[in-house]
């Protein structure tokens, strides 16, 4: 009993070792005339960690860059950002309690944080019950539009609708059938469903769809069934979900289904992180859609990617959803700086129409909480990042889908009290 | 035919991952009745075994047997996962022999607490930690039997383990200056890539199948051989049935029922070592990756009747055939003009998704009708 006592003391004393190091202390020192305390929430542990822990580097990274640039400016006085990181740990009910103890507890104007849609419809009671502030960097299936949230992240028409059309029009597998695979829960499922109303508008046929459940990876009864469906190649468009992406694409390449045999792959979940995880020796030649690629040739993209291997190492790379938890950070600053106060109401109001030029060209805050952003197409090389095959221009987000049967006609519009959250267009 | 011949090694294929898998728990969980919630995680430990064995193959020194890292790595993911098994048996499940509760509770502990070693510890100190852990539990037992008997072994058992460290720390700096990716602790998944010749596909009688898929049925007959073998034929194997069958007696008669349970709890965490090489090829290798298998073990056993490895065949091959069945709509494709109700029924289950819960209801009704699974264990240990 002595010993099982001794190991329980250790195992205490471990885990104190653990809080304390979790919640971490701001940038670099200067002279500032205040500071301002701002919370980070994402996943730390679980299964989420891999690609939450990458947010909370960049989010990190944009801070301390404002503070090296001078901190915020409200109302002549100078504030250096400093910030709580709180741990979701891949469980949606902590992203809720967190979020409250953030607000209520630590008093922090905003909250940047999330990644799962689940994490978000969690949390959304929370921030819309205290009318508090959260933004939220992921690409995800929209049909929501919150006077609390601010989405950085693209909505399905700045991701999937180009990129089916350039599957159906333009890849060399042009005028195939379409396969939909994706993980079993909200964003694959909505995602396929405006998907599937788009083929059928452009005249081309969905031969087949299957989910997999979270957790699974035996891929095989969905390998037989594309290649009963698609017995000569065609169009699989995926919105698997992080390691089942490993198994999906190891085992389709063993089965034959290849670019070489006919098939493509346009992947919606799958960014330079996820590439170099899975390995371009299975990815290359199927492609993916993103607002940036970390192989967009212009100045700000550059300094980007460099910027953050300088701070983090130089095997690490920036993806997409990095790029818009970089945004949101350098976008609630500068609202803040207009507003010339921290008060959520005053910056929400001033967040609109705030524009910043972001690593992936210039973006701008519409009035349904959305960003514009550029939408390219990419093929996968083998070098394990994207050669970018076309870019659209500016693409104006749609927090109601007008091709999903269920939002169609509707829009949102906050500035407008008379519109708000859904109006008929 | 080629339908037919693709749906049952489609079957087979899945089948034996899951075989693979519960067949270590059959043994622990099986013969010796403890739930071992961890078993998932010495699976996740063989997979990590096998990213370390194909890292290590890309020295330099090593690289022209790189094609064979495979198969050195099934041993060595035994070896490590056994070692941790015996750890695990001598520190914890001993003390909980009788009360299957506490075990569960326990085991599940580990459960996270390993996890997170693979998340916070650099794999390569990880390596050393197992090799000072493998030095220190067998080299005293390579003692002659004089110094094990003399009054200061205790001091020579002391050095053992001090020279054991020693080594551990060395051959985890070795690993980690010479191999960058070990060296530093990462939550984020790793990859296991096969050797060039176990990638792509053989042609059998008209019919493609994946090599991996092959290399895992091979695995797992080897192992279901090896373990059918060395349970009926070898003295220890005799051993172990006897303590299964009547412990009391067993001990009575002289049979070190201690020795025995630490045999019998590291042959099935290695065997949980050697699935976690077959997991490894088909998808990615995280600290999650155990938990992925765990329900599916157990109900495996469950299923194949609890102290029975037989069932626990019929058991895998039943379900991954069933799998394929339901999943992929097959009954559609053999009876293309069957009636609307039933194709509509039939396409409705056919997704991965409803399928498992299609498997589960028929496993559960199953279990209603014959409660203790589909081969029985009969006798004494029954009546007890």
């Amino acid at each position: 009993m002595r010993i099982s006592r001794r190991i329980l003391a250790g195992l205490a004393t471990a885990s104190l070792a653990v809080t304390a190091t979790s919640c971490g202390g701001g940038g670099t020192s200067g002279s500032f005339d205040d500071t301002v305390t701002v919370g980070i929430l994402h996943s730390l542990s679980g299964t989420m960690a891999i690609s939450e822990s990458t947010l909370v580097d960049t989010e990190k990274m944009a801070i301390e860059e404002i503070n090296a640039a001078g901190g915020v400016t409200v109302g002549g006085k100078s504030y250096k950002i400093e910030y709580i990181v709180e741990d979701g740990a891949s469980d949606w009910p902590t992203f809720a309690e967190k979020s409250k103890k953030l607000i209520d507890q630590d008093g922090v104007p905003v909250v940047f944080g999330g990644w799962t849609s689940a994490s978000r419809k969690a949390m959304l009671p929370v921030y819309e019950s205290k009318d508090a502030f959260l933004y939220y960097p992921i690409q995800y299936e929209a049909q929501e539009c919150s006077n609390n949230i601010f989405y950085t992240g693209a909505t399905p028409n700045q991701q999937s609708e180009p990129a089916t059309d350039f599957m159906y029009k333009r890849s060399p597998a042009a005028g195939g059938d379409f396969f939909l695979v994706g993980s079993d829960y909200v964003f694959p499922r909505t995602s396929n469903t405006i998907t599937k109303a788009q083929v059928k508008q452009l005249g081309g046929k969905v031969v087949g769809e299957d989910y997999l459940p979270l957790g699974n990876t035996e891929v095989a009864p969905i390998i037989s069934k594309i290649k009963k469906a698609l017995p000569e190649g065609g169009i699989i468009i995926n919105t698997l979900n992080g390691d089942q992406n490993v198994a999906f694409f190891k085992q389709i390449q063993d089965a034959g289904i290849t670019p070489s045999s006919g098939y493509y792959v346009m992947n919606y979940s799958i960014a330079e992180e996820e590439i170099s995880t899975i390995g371009p020796e299975f990815l290359e030649g199927h492609y993916g859609a993103w607002n940036y690629m970390m192989s967009i040739d212009t100045p700000a993209s550059k300094k980007f990617a460099k910027s953050f291997k300088k701070r983090w190492g130089a095997d690490r790379v920036v993806a997409d959803p990095q790029e818009s938890a970089y945004n949101m950070v350098y976008l609630w600053k500068q609202a803040v700086e207009d507003a010339g106060t921290f008060d959520d109401n005053a910056v929400r109001e001033a967040l609109v129409g705030q524009k910043f030029d972001a690593p992936q060209g210039p973006v701008e805050v519409m009035p349904n909480h959305h960003l514009s952003q550029t939408v390219r197409i990419g093929e996968i090389n083998a070098e394990g990042g994207f050669t970018i095959l076309e870019e659209t221009g500016v693409v104006l987000p749609q927090a109601w889908n007008q091709k999903h049967p269920s939002s169609k006609g509707f829009a949102c519009d906050w500035t407008d009290p008379s519109k708000g959250e859904k109006y008929k267009l | 035919m080629e339908l037919l011949l693709d749906s049952l090694f489609n079957g087979v294929a899945i089948g034996s991952v899951l075989l693979v898998a519960a067949l270590g728990l059959a043994i622990v969980f099986g013969l010796m009745g403890v739930i071992n919630l961890a078993h998932g995680e010495l699976m996740m430990l063989g997979a990590y075994t096998t990213y370390v064995t194909q890292l290590i193959f890309k020295l330099p020194i090593l690289k022209p047997f790189y094609n064979s890292y495979i198969i050195v790595s099934i041993f060595l993911a035994f070896i490590v996962s056994g070692v941790v098994g015996i750890l695990l048996e001598k520190t914890i499940i001993r003390k909980l022999y009788g009360s299957p509760l506490e075990t569960l509770l326990a085991t599940w502990g580990v459960s996270l607490i390993l996890q997170q070693f693979v998340r916070s510890v650099p794999l390569a100190y990880g390596t050393g930690l197992v090799i000072s852990l493998i030095i220190g539990l067998f080299l005293p037992s390579t003692f002659p039997s004089k110094i094990k008997e003399s009054i200061n072994f205790k001091y020579f058992k002391f050095s053992t383990w001090l020279f054991a460290t020693l080594t551990g720390v060395l051959t985890g700096n070795i690993i980690s200056s010479s191999v960058s990716k070990l060296s530093r602790a990462s939550a984020r998944n790793v990859d296991v890539t096969a050797p060039s010749w176990m990638r792509g596909q053989v042609e059998i009688i008209g019919t493609a199948f994946p090599k991996t898929r092959l290399m895992i049925i091979v695995i797992t007959l080897i192992s279901v051989i090896a373990i059918t073998l060395f349970l009926n034929q070898s003295a220890w194997g005799m051993r172990i049935r006897a303590v299964t069958q009547n412990r009391q007696m067993s001990d009575c008669l002289g049979i070190s029922t201690e020795k025995v349970d630490i045999i019998t709890f590291g042959i099935g965490s290695g065997l949980a070592g050697v699935a976690g090489v077959a997991v490894s090829l088909l998808g990615s290798v995280g600290p999650n990756v155990g938990g992925n298998y765990i329900v599916g073990c157990f109900m495996v056993v469950v299923l194949g009747g609890v102290g029975n490895l037989l069932g626990t065949v019929f058991a895998s091959f039943g379900i991954g055939i069933m799998t394929d069945l339901i999943g992929a709509g097959r009954l559609l494709s053999i009876w293309p003009d069957m009636p609307l109700p039933l194709s509509n029924t039939i396409n409705f289950f056919a997704t991965t998704s409803m399928a498992r819960v299609m498997i589960f209801a028929l496993i559960v009704i199953f279990l209603q009708f014959k409660p203790t699974g589909l081969f029985p264990q009969k006798g004494r240990m029954v009546e007890n």
